[in-house]
């Protein structure tokens, strides 16, 4: 085993609402929804009708300007409605499922007996090639590319994550296939990165992989950090990245031949009344794993530092593996008892101005405020706290907002994405969205580079 | 607080579009902010933020220059009995002191915050953005650098053009270049010299009836005595420490600077980077005059090292102004090279330089024009690393 790679800057959110962990199995989904929206830069061509009748794993869009990459029902049943909102742009998706779900069949296989054409035709088919991500900018890979490396992070270290090492418990073989099928995509290396904690056989054992072990506060667990510390991205590389339980959704395929997207999400957050880990289906109804949320809730699909605010009636995201319910923070607070001059024993912080950092054990229950108004940069090193790359952040940001393109490249935005400035974001004293300066910034740079 | 919430609530309509009172939107918004921190929840990316906002920055940096401002109002008070020739024990006549350097301090402090923040007010609403919080530091920063005896309305012009010049040009908060307060010192420096500098305006002696000044009776300051080669008259390295001596309303005392520094580096707030190697850079000047002085015959070069930190507004700069997160550098290797050459620069003023028996400001404000060039080689050498390392792959 390699040595370990201690990741120093960062931050630990410590919230309340942690997931118990207890694994309870969801009912089949009686509606799932596939939104293009998770898919940033994917432009989708609706292939199917309302009316239609679909397997898992049928097609129900595809990608307007990559028709080769396909998007799949992850349920049976019939399309019952595309959702579209302004400009006609399709929003979701929506298949009503049947009691007893049928699979489409792509074809069992062991992949190391398989070329890599054989795999991604597989892969794409299927509706399984979306979980392959690419470096640079963020985006669902390019089946025409080859990638110098892929990523894979064995461990979530954001807000309230899931536990990598009870989602993968029974898996090994799937995970194990997953991992064969994506090594034969490169002929780099596969590298499986593991946190110094994890007692996991079906992590330290997998084969055929590079392992690479990170310890430190979040964000040790975002793929981003760990290729910089392992292998950076510069100017014309392409490394593809996925995560953990989409390997097992992906390994799945070739034991069974279905796309059979199930993963264990972890239900948490201050605003859950029963915090667990439950078995779904990519795409179900929020409520077929939080239940019925009461007002005053925020339902985010992913973690609190870079979720999706979904509503209480919304759905599970694509890449999900955690819901996150917090209270919203919509009513003002009086600066003396709850605002900014308050004794503030309730109120977490990066900085050290407020006492509580003197708790460090203690767990808050943070809501949506934003907690003060936006402002211009005034503070500086707040962000390199919290942000363990050599790249400058607020200089970075500064080019994109500048619209510098040139600086961007040199600054290290090929490195980045979005999620890797959440911390940022979070700790931010002027209150800048830094996540969608980062997206825009990759945006600008992909048009002008391609 | 229920009913202050109603009363805010009942008069927004006035101050929203289409009110009697639109034009004042801006004021009442700051207001309104100033009292309840916003219902303003975030839509995407972090769902949850931060307790910090740029309020509880500027109150707690404010909270560290109150021991610089107790101590000062004391300081005018004993600086003048002492030209009365009362009260000249320091234990005498505590309230008296502080009374009477109260009623000589607050007027300051007041027009400071009045012009300065009426300024602000009528550019924000004038452009139709909020108000930002940067004055309530800078109106807190005015009055502690200037002297005691500076007329009011020189206050207020010195405030007004440091607002209207030294941040409104260039976009407000956070897009200043130099330190704004010390934008005001420098303007009426330049503009009025002989009313903030010489041996006139340090302690004030204005007498009652009865009242004389003692004899020998000199205003100078330490430096200004060292700089005219009366080293007799520089006080001692202990009185300078605790702030004995005449000077700037908020400068003298080193330890009630070291408290501030102590809140803003304990708070994470100022930069312990910066602080520290102001202190080194000074340091090493003074080291170094301290080496050359007897051979070049400069009684003031021979002041020790620890005592030349101690002096005039070297602590006071370098505690609250160098550390202005807006115009020191950026850059963590930049802070470095920021704060060690104001400590030096400012030694070297204030030795050499006979016409400014004062470095600090000078230096800062120097040193807060070469700061983006500073940023910029910092930054530079980061991304001829990256080219290195993606040359030597393709390599």
């Amino acid at each position: 085993m390699s040595k370990t790679i201690r990741i120093r800057k960062g931050l630990d959110i410590r919230l309340k609402g942690e997931a118990e962990k207890v694994v309870v199995q969801a009912p089949e989904p009686q509606v799932a929804v596939v939104k293009p929206t998770d898919f940033h830069g994917v432009v989708p061509k609706v292939v199917v009708k309302p009316g239609d009748e679909v397997k898992a794993g049928s097609p129900l869009f595809v990608d307007k300007y990559n028709e080769r990459i396909l998007f799949t029902s992850p349920v049976s049943g019939e399309v019952a409605e595309v959702v579209r909102g302004e400009k006609r742009r399709v929003l979701e998706v929506r298949v009503l499922a049947d009691k007893q779900i049928r699979f489409e069949d792509h074809g069992a296989g062991d992949p190391a007996a398989m070329n890599r054409e054989t795999i991604i035709q597989k892969l794409l088919r299927s509706g399984c090639w979306p979980f392959i991500r690419q470096r640079p900018f963020d985006l669902v890979a390019d089946p025409a590319q080859e990638p110098k490396a892929i990523f894979v992070s064995a461990f979530d270290s954001a807000p309230l994550a899931p536990d990598m090492d009870l989602v993968v418990r029974n898996q090994g073989e799937d995970l194990q296939l997953g991992l064969a099928a994506l090594s034969r995509l490169t002929k780099g290396r596969v590298h499986l990165n593991v946190s110094a904690q994890t007692t996991a056989r079906e992590f330290l054992d997998a084969k055929g992989v590079q392992h690479n072990v990170f310890s430190g506060p979040h964000p040790a667990g975002n793929v981003g950090v760990q290729i910089h510390h392992i292998d950076p991205i510069d100017k014309g590389d392409v490394v593809w990245v996925v995560g953990a339980q989409d390997v097992i959704i992906i390994g799945r395929l070739f034991r069974t031949g279905h796309f059979d997207a199930e993963r264990t999400v972890s239900l948490a957050g201050s605003a859950a009344r029963n915090p667990k880990y439950v078995r779904v289906r990519v795409g179900a109804p929020i409520q077929d794993i939080a239940g019925e949320v009461g007002s005053g809730v925020r339902v985010v699909s992913g973690n609190a530092l870079t979720g999706t605010n979904v509503g209480a009636n919304g759905h599970l995201g694509f890449y999900d593996q955690q819901v996150t319910l917090l209270p919203e923070g919509d009513k003002p607070k009086f600066f003396l008892t709850d605002g900014w001059a308050s004794p503030g024993l309730n109120h977490f912080s990066a900085s050290h101005a407020y006492p509580t950092w003197l708790l460090p054990g203690r767990k808050y229950e943070l809501d949506t405020n934003q907690n003060g108004e936006e402002r211009a940069f005034v503070m500086s090193g707040q962000y390199e706290e919290v942000f363990p790359f050599d790249i400058y952040p607020v200089h970075l940001l500064k080019a994109i907002l500048a619209g510098d393109i040139e600086q961007m490249e040199q600054l290290g935005l090929y490195e980045v994405a979005p999620e890797d400035f959440a911390l940022c974001e979070f700790v931010c004293t002027s209150k800048i969205n830094c996540q969608d300066i980062v997206r825009s910034g990759l945006d600008m740079l992909k048009k002008e580079t391609t | 607080m229920n009913a202050l919430r109603k009363l805010v609530d009942n008069a927004k309509p006035a101050f929203s579009k289409g009110g009697k009172l639109e034009k004042l939107h801006w004021v009442f918004d700051g207001l309104e902010t100033f009292l309840f921190t916003p219902g303003h929840a975030t839509e995407k990316g972090s769902h949850v933020r931060d307790a910090m906002d740029l309020k509880r920055t500027m109150s707690v940096v404010i909270t560290a220059m109150l021991p610089c401002l107790l101590f000062g109002m004391w300081n005018v008070g004993h600086q003048h009995y002492l030209a009365i020739g009362e009260f000249t024990a320091l234990g005498e006549g505590f309230w008296e002191k502080f009374l009477f350097g109260a009623i000589k301090v607050l007027p300051i402090v007041v027009v400071s915050y009045g012009v300065g923040l009426g300024i602000e007010f009528l550019f924000c609403s004038i452009k139709g953005h909020a108000i930002h919080e940067g004055y309530l530091v800078t109106g807190m920063l005015i009055p502690l650098i200037m002297p005691v005896d500076v007329p009011l309305w020189m206050v207020a012009v010195g405030s007004a053009f440091a607002v209207v010049i030294g941040k409104e040009v260039f976009g407000g908060t956070g897009m200043n270049v130099v330190n704004i307060a010390l934008t005001a010192r420098a303007f009426l420096f330049f503009a009025y010299p002989t009313m903030l500098s010489g041996d006139k305006v340090w302690v004030n002696t204005s007498l009652a009836e009865g009242q004389t000044l003692v004899d020998g009776f000199s205003g100078a300051t330490s430096m200004g005595h060292a700089a005219s080669g009366n080293m007799a008259g520089v006080v001692p390295l202990m009185d300078s420490f605790w702030g004995f001596e005449a000077g700037s309303i908020g400068e003298t005392s080193t330890f009630a600077c070291l408290i501030g520094a102590a809140i803003l580096i304990f708070t994470g707030i100022g930069s312990w980077r910066i602080m520290l190697s102001v202190v080194l850079g000074g340091a090493f000047m003074a080291g170094i005059f301290n080496l050359v002085g007897p051979s070049v015959g400069n009684a003031y070069m021979q002041i020790p090292v620890l005592h030349q930190l101690v002096l005039g507004g070297f602590m006071f700069g370098l505690v609250f102004m160098a550390t202005d997160p807006v115009t020191a550098s950026q850059t963590s290797s930049g802070k470095w090279i920021y704060g060690f050459l104001i400590g030096l620069l400012a030694i070297l003023i204030r030795v050499v330089n006979p016409a400014y028996p004062e470095g600090m400001m000078l230096a800062i404000l120097f040193m807060n024009v070469m700061a983006p060039t500073i940023d910029h080689y910092v930054v530079q050498s980061n991304i001829k690393r990256r080219m290195k390392r993606a040359a030597l792959r393709t390599a």
